[in-house]
């Protein structure tokens, strides 16, 4: 009996694996299971990280939120599943998620070895060095001998070997799992440096208990557009998730907010761009698998970009990070999203 | 045979005999199911081969000859980030080896200390090991490591206020440093000698033996060995002029510079596995000893060996029998616990090969692979190592 027994869990588990095999698009996929999941950080204050009472929150979060609200009518809708630098490209790979957003530098071998599809860039970063202020170092450049501390599974690790080899620097790397712990190292004194994105140490040093005793030093050395990435080969929902994005930085640059998307909605205006994103003008929604709401949804839920901007990461926040690079074109930044039309 | 005993059975139909015959039929029975494993087997690593081909990857391992493109603090042998992968494979392979090794010869002589003096009968020494055996072996090994590992990092100084002793070394919670000895060429002189001293002591050993076994004459077999093995070549190493110098460590700007250093990792990991398994072999131990009947030691006694002889000649040889097999398993815990290194950032195999290699070019098989292997292949040594000690240390029948 007890052999029986075994032999039909096999093939029971032989038959779950043959279905699990055969997959339709993520798209239909995702509305069949009425959830988005969403691969993000294991917590970076700002991006992603879940708040006192147990919400996901942040920048990349809103981005989440936005897309499962275009999809499924519902900002709610969202499994997170967090990951570290390390797991990431694996579980969105193996289909633990759908989309990632995870602060996730956009690079050719990414994009081509790892067979990840970007859909564009949500934040144009680089990687900067955070040190305390009472070391007295003021440029990247007197950091020769320095204990380093860096993420393990990013490019940053790789860009450091670079940078201290460019420069003819050495130093000790400390190879550091996540972020959290990079904190503890990092304050315990084992580095003398954190290393990472600039957004991140900003995230990082308005988590501090004394924000004011470390400096970002100037140097950038790194350019690090961040985007969200889909597995390669599902181009339909690519165009999807690519155009959540997209709309919602042209929202902010057409002066559509969560505030007056509604109203835009409720009857065609004078501007066919307008119109065409609040759902009055063509059928741009179909064109992508959904409906005409689908860009009210998203902006309704969660603001234009400027404003998940503002909301997460603006000046106003703990990580006070100035709008820079991630300024809409008109305004002095290089934001230019392609037209929805 | 068969077909005697069973005449009526043997000229029936297979189909008949797989149903009625009950050796038949648990031949049938095993034959299937293996054919269903290997079926199962067959089929998942077929979807693996066929999934990864839809999204347009291989399986290849060229990657290992490309640059790494990342450093790695401890590093045994030459390696920068211009260094292929296979070269950083190299350096995870021996930085798990120096845990492992290290770790298993801290382990065996704490485990054994803490095994005998669990059976002391001072009541204090008795219940101090008992309680730390029992905390250690009750919390899992990863928190002992990050304890260890936080304890180190963040209760002692920064470099610039290290813990000196007389400013040759230095205690630091970046690591402990002491000073790197350079050898000059009239160093082989030494090693030499202390190949020959070793390989004298070998021969000594049976000599000394032949002899007591011939004439009961016993030589003071340990002192001689010493000499053979330690105080001859440091002689020879004052004769030819001290052919070795120290490098010291020094601080320079942000850390200490040159010397030898043990990282905080290292140190951490090492530690806390040792310790940990150290519990275990305790345990062992005692358990191996008490399983020796105390008639042994009266009978020794009543012979007139006396109580030290007793101990190595009577007690420990029956004991060990009891405790190698179960400690060849903790020796194989311990390397494989290793993996836990990540946790704390120490580059070990996990670390180099199975995580930021496999990260930075996306080859999660073929990565996975090598790992595998890789620790199949130590614990086996390993095993095949404690099996032939074992058959060594096992009871001769005469």
């Amino acid at each position: 009996m007890k052999l029986f027994k075994t032999l039909a869990v096999s093939a029971a588990v032989a038959l779950a694996s043959t279905s699990g095999a055969a997959t339709a698009g993520t798209l239909e996929d995702v509305k069949a299971r009425g959830e988005l999941n969403c691969i993000v950080t294991t917590g970076v204050a700002g991006f992603a990280a879940p708040n006192d009472a147990g919400r996901w929150e942040g920048f990349d979060v809103d981005f989440c939120r936005a897309t499962a609200a275009a999809v499924l009518g519902d900002a709610n809708k969202v499994k997170f599943v967090p990951t570290t630098g390390k797991t990431r490209f694996t579980a969105l790979n193996a289909g633990e998620g759908d989309i990632l957003y995870r602060n996730t530098t956009i690079t050719m071998s990414r994009d081509a070895d790892l067979k990840l599809t970007f859909l564009g860039v949500n934040y144009y970063d680089g990687q900067g060095f955070m040190v305390p202020k009472a070391l007295g170092v003021t440029s990247a450049k007197q950091l020769d001998g320095a204990s380093v501390c860096i993420q393990t599974g990013t490019t940053t690790e790789l860009n450091l070997a670079d940078y201290f080899r460019a420069n003819n620097m050495s130093y000790e790397p400390v190879t550091i799992e996540t972020n959290e712990e990079g904190q503890v190292n990092y304050l315990a004194g084992r580095c003398d440096v954190y290393t990472t994105d600039a957004s991140g140490l900003a995230s990082t040093r308005g988590s501090f208990d004394n924000p004011n005793a470390h400096i970002i030093l100037p140097e950038i050395i790194s350019k690090e557009p961040l985007g969200p990435a889909v597995r390669q080969g599902d181009d339909a929902w690519a165009d999807t998730t690519r155009w959540v994005l997209n709309v919602l930085i042209e929202a902010e640059e057409l002066g559509i907010t969560s505030g007056n998307v509604k109203q835009h909605a409720s009857k065609a205006g004078n501007n066919p761009s307008i119109n065409r994103i609040a759902g009055t003008e063509g059928s741009y929604g179909e064109m992508i698998g959904l409906d005409k709401q689908w860009a009210v949804r998203a902006i309704s839920a969660v603001g234009n970009y400027g404003e998940i901007f503002e909301r997460n990461i603006g000046v106003n926040t703990p990580l006070g990070l100035a709008r820079g690079l991630n300024a809409q074109w008109t305004d002095g930044g290089i934001l230019y999203a392609a037209p929805a039309r | 045979m068969e077909a005697t005993s069973k005449p009526t059975v043997a000229r029936q139909p297979l189909w008949y005999r797989v149903v009625y015959d009950k050796e038949t039929r648990s031949v049938a029975i095993q034959v299937l199911t293996l054919a269903l494993l290997f079926a199962f087997f067959f089929y998942i690593v077929r979807n693996a081969v066929i999934n990864l081909e839809t999204i347009g990857k291989g399986y290849s391992f060229k990657f290992l000859w490309e640059a790494s493109n990342y450093d790695i603090n401890q590093h045994l042998i030459d390696y920068d980030s211009r260094s292929p992968h296979w070269r950083a494979t190299i350096v995870g392979i021996m930085n798990t080896l120096l845990v492992a090794i290290t770790g298993v010869i801290v382990a065996t002589i704490v485990g054994f200390v803490m095994g005998v003096l669990r059976l002391s009968h001072n009541w204090l020494i008795n219940k101090v090991v008992y309680v730390y055996i029992e905390y250690v072996r009750n919390v899992p090994v990863l928190l002992h490591i990050l304890m260890v590992h936080g304890v180190i990092v963040n209760t002692l100084p920064r470099p610039k206020n290290a813990i000196s002793l007389e400013d040759t070394f230095f205690l630091t919670n970046r690591g402990f440093y002491t000073p790197k000895p350079l050898f000059e060429p009239a160093m082989w002189a030494v090693f030499i000698a202390f190949v020959i001293g070793i390989g004298f002591t070998i021969w000594f050993r049976h000599y000394a033996k032949k002899v007591q076994d011939a004439t009961g004459k016993i030589y003071p077999v340990f002192w001689i060995s010493l000499g053979a093995i330690i105080v001859v070549p440091i002689l020879v190493y004052f004769v030819v002029g001290s052919p070795m110098t120290f490098e010291m460590a020094e601080l320079t700007g942000f850390n200490f510079k040159g010397g030898m250093v043990l990282r905080p990792e290292y140190l951490a990991l090492t530690l806390a596995l040792a310790l940990y398994t150290a519990a275990f072999i305790a345990e062992i131990v005692r358990a191996g000893i008490q399983a020796i009947s105390h008639g042994q030691t009266e009978a020794a006694y009543a012979l007139g060996i006396k109580p030290s002889r007793t101990m190595s000649l009577v007690i420990i040889p029956q004991a060990l029998r009891v405790i190698i097999p179960p400690l060849s398993s903790q020796y194989l815990n311990l390397t494989k616990n290793s993996s836990l290194a990540i946790a704390i950032g120490y580059m070990d195999i996990v670390a180099t090969i199975g995580g930021i290699s496999l990260n930075q070019t996306g080859r999660e098989m073929e990565c996975m692979t090598i790992v595998l292997a890789l620790y199949l292949a130590f614990s086996l040594m390993i095993s095949a190592f404690m099996n032939w000690y074992n058959k060594k240390m096992k009871l001769v029948e005469r």
